[in-house]
This record gives C-alpha cells, sequence and structure tokens, in this order.
C-alpha cells in the first residue's frame, strides 16, 4: 500500500480480502445463504414467541465456527415477565 | 512397507498442482525415495511437460486400465533421477475413460513397489477429482494467496471431509513477499485462519519456475532457486522431518533495507 492510500485512509486490500474471505466461507461451508439464514431467523421467532415472550428486533442469529466447524448462534433476550412471585 | 498415495488437488486451476507435484516427486526421488507420479488429469495432460518427459510417451494410464499395455510399459524413466517415473495421462480422451475403483486398484498395485505414488489431480469437483481422491492417503490442497483460489480450496477441503480422506494439508504456492509487506497479498497466517488446516509448506513466487519448466526440469533440482529450496523442504516434511518455514526473502542487503524502511518496495 503506498503512503498516498495510507493518507486517504483506505484499508489495505489484503484486509479486505480477508475479511470478505471469512464472510463468505461461512456462508459456502454451510450452503446457507443471507437470504435463507433470514427466514430461519423469523421462523424461529415465530416458534419460540408461542411459548415465551421474547423481543424479536433483539434476536441475533449468527454462524460462527471454530476451526472447521461450523456453529449457529443465537442470542434470544427474553422480556421481563410482568407477573409477580408468588 | 507398501508406499504412500498423496494425492495433489486444488479446485481451481492454474494454482501449481503440476508444478507441485513434479518438483516434490524430483525432491522425494533425489533423496533416494522411488516414486511415481501419475497424471491424472485426462485430456488436458501436463506434467510430461513440466517433467520434461513428453518425448517418450508411448502409453498411458488410460492403455493401463484398459489392458493394451502391461503397467511397466506405460512407466517413463526420467533421465536425471533413475528412482522417478511417470504414468502420463491419456490426451485424447476423457475423465469417464477412468474410474475411482480403477484408480484404486492401480494404486493399490503401485505402492507395492514404490515409496510414494504422487496422483497430480485436475482441476475441478468432478469426476477427475473424485478419481484423484480415491486412492489417497494423504491429500495435499494447492492454493495462492488470492480469494477465488482460497475460496476454491476451501470448498475442496469440505469434500475431501466428506470423503474421510482428511484431515488435508495445504501448499501455498506463489507468494510474493513484497505484496505481503505492503498489505496488499494475504500471507501464509491468513490462509491458515480461514482454511483452519494444517500447513505442508509455502513457495515464493519465483521467476525460476518458469524458466526450469520452460526447460522441462524440475525447479526443486537447482540449487539456487528458492522455490526450489521451498519444495526441497516440503519433501522433507513428508519424510517426516522437522524442517522450519525458511524466510520468504533474503534480508537483502543494507541499502535494501534502507528503502524498505522508508517504505519503496524492490
Amino acid at each position: 500500500m503506498g503512503w498516498l492510500d495510507r493518507l486517504r485512509g483506505n484499508k489495505n486490500s489484503a484486509r479486505q480480502a480477508k475479511d470478505r474471505l471469512q464472510l463468505v466461507l461461512v456462508h459456502d461451508r454451510t450452503d446457507l445463504s443471507p437470504g435463507q439464514l433470514g427466514a430461519l431467523k423469523d421462523e424461529l421467532i415465530e416458534v419460540i414467541s408461542r411459548y415465551v415472550d421474547i423481543e424479536p428486533q433483539a434476536v441475533e442469529i449468527q454462524l460462527s465456527q471454530s476451526g472447521r466447524e461450523q456453529y449457529l448462534v443465537a442470542n434470544i433476550p427474553l422480556r421481563p415477565t410482568r407477573r409477580a412471585r408468588r | 512397507m507398501p508406499g504412500t498415495v498423496l494425492t495433489i488437488t486444488s479446485g481451481k486451476g492454474g494454482v501449481g498442482k503440476t508444478t507441485a507435484t513434479a518438483n516434490i516427486a524430483a525432491a522425494l526421488a533425489s533423496r533416494g525415495e522411488k516414486v511415481v507420479c501419475l497424471d491424472a488429469d485426462i485430456g488436458l495432460r501436463n506434467l510430461d511437460l513440466v517433467l520434461g518427459l513428453e518425448n517418450r510417451i508411448v502409453y498411458d494410464l488410460v492403455d493401463v486400465v484398459e489392458g493394451r499395455c502391461r503397467l511397466r510399459q506405460a512407466m517413463i524413466r526420467d533421465k536425471r533421477l533413475p528412482n522417478l517415473f511417470l504414468i502420463p495421462a491419456a490426451q485424447t480422451r476423457d475423465k469417464t475413460a477412468v474410474s475411482p475403483t480403477d484408480m484404486v486398484q492401480l494404486c493399490n498395485e503401485l505402492r507395492q513397489d514404490y515409496d510414494w505414488v504422487l496422483i497430480d489431480s485436475p482441476a475441478g469437483i468432478e469426476r477427475g477429482f473424485r478419481n484423484a481422491i480415491a486412492p489417497a492417503d494423504q491429500v495435499l490442497v494447492v492454493t495462492n494467496p488470492e480469494v477465488s483460489a482460497v475460496r476454491d480450496a476451501d470448498r475442496i477441503i469440505g469434500l475431501i471431509e466428506a470423503e474421510e480422506k482428511g484431515p488435508a494439508r495445504l501448499l501455498l504456492n506463489r507468494l510474493n513477499p513484497a505484496l505481503v509487506r505492503e498489505g496488499n497479498m494475504l500471507d501464509a497466517e491468513d490462509v491458515l485462519e480461514l482454511l483452519a488446516i494444517d500447513l505442508l509448506g509455502v513457495v515464493p513466487e519465483d521467476e525460476s519456475v518458469v524458466v526450469s519448466a520452460n526447460r522441462g526440469t524440475p525447479v526443486a533440482l537447482d540449487a539456487n532457486s528458492r522455490a526450489g529450496l521451498a519444495f526441497r523442504n516440503i519433501a522433507r516434511r513428508l519424510l517426516g522431518e522437522d524442517v522450519p518455514l525458511m524466510p520468504l526473502e533474503d534480508s537483502g542487503g543494507l541499502l535494501q533495507r534502507l528503502g524498505r524502511l522508508f517504505g519503496k518496495g524492490d
């Protein structure tokens, strides 16, 4: 990367390559497109809402990895219940 | 003890599978191992050319499989290394002329007499790849530090695992140290982190690879070539030696280092 790029604040291209590959490989390995992941999230919210009260906007579903193993990681915050304890 | 079948594959074409096969074979043979290379790229034969044996082909892999000749008749002995042999691919047929079962049978025969059977796989994930992977004891995935090559390598690693031929090891080919230094090429660490497999070796980009391919003499036999040294180190690692990764470039003279300090590439 030349000094001009550095002045302009351009990210070096190796870093960009790595970031882009990290994203694309996760989807390649699972054969799950970002669109399908979105659909999965919507259905999951619908199912879970039947049983517990959740915040749909706060739900996070991500693909993550450790070595070559893939994980689907869901973070589903529950709404505080209003019922008083007996 | 029966020999080891090592398949060299990549997914993407043009990353250096044939060069790697020729040079690892030559380096192993020059250390006294009995080696046979098998060109599995039926229809697009090239290993003969890189090894400089193209004028001596009479029979090929498909002739052996279809029983037109005995195995020995299709084996070409290298001029420089008497314990290096090549079984060339057929040029006028396609990948379906050979089946994975044929390859397993052939390699079972070869491994009785040779320490190493190196298979140069065709690019792609179809029949040719399946043929090349079927008899493998070990698999080496070749890639370049470029986005498309790394993505294809990841795909092929997944397929190798699915075929229960893993874990594959990685050969990172044509790494350009100057580009890495200026932040414009993925380095070995980046690629290993992305692909999450073990590294067998890194081969720097080196003009002598082109020159030696032009001549048909493996660069691994060139004592002055850095890529040649990298291939010789890879062969030693295959033989179980613990060889550290070589520095990717000569540290150079004072002027060069000063130039680098001021951000000027060389």
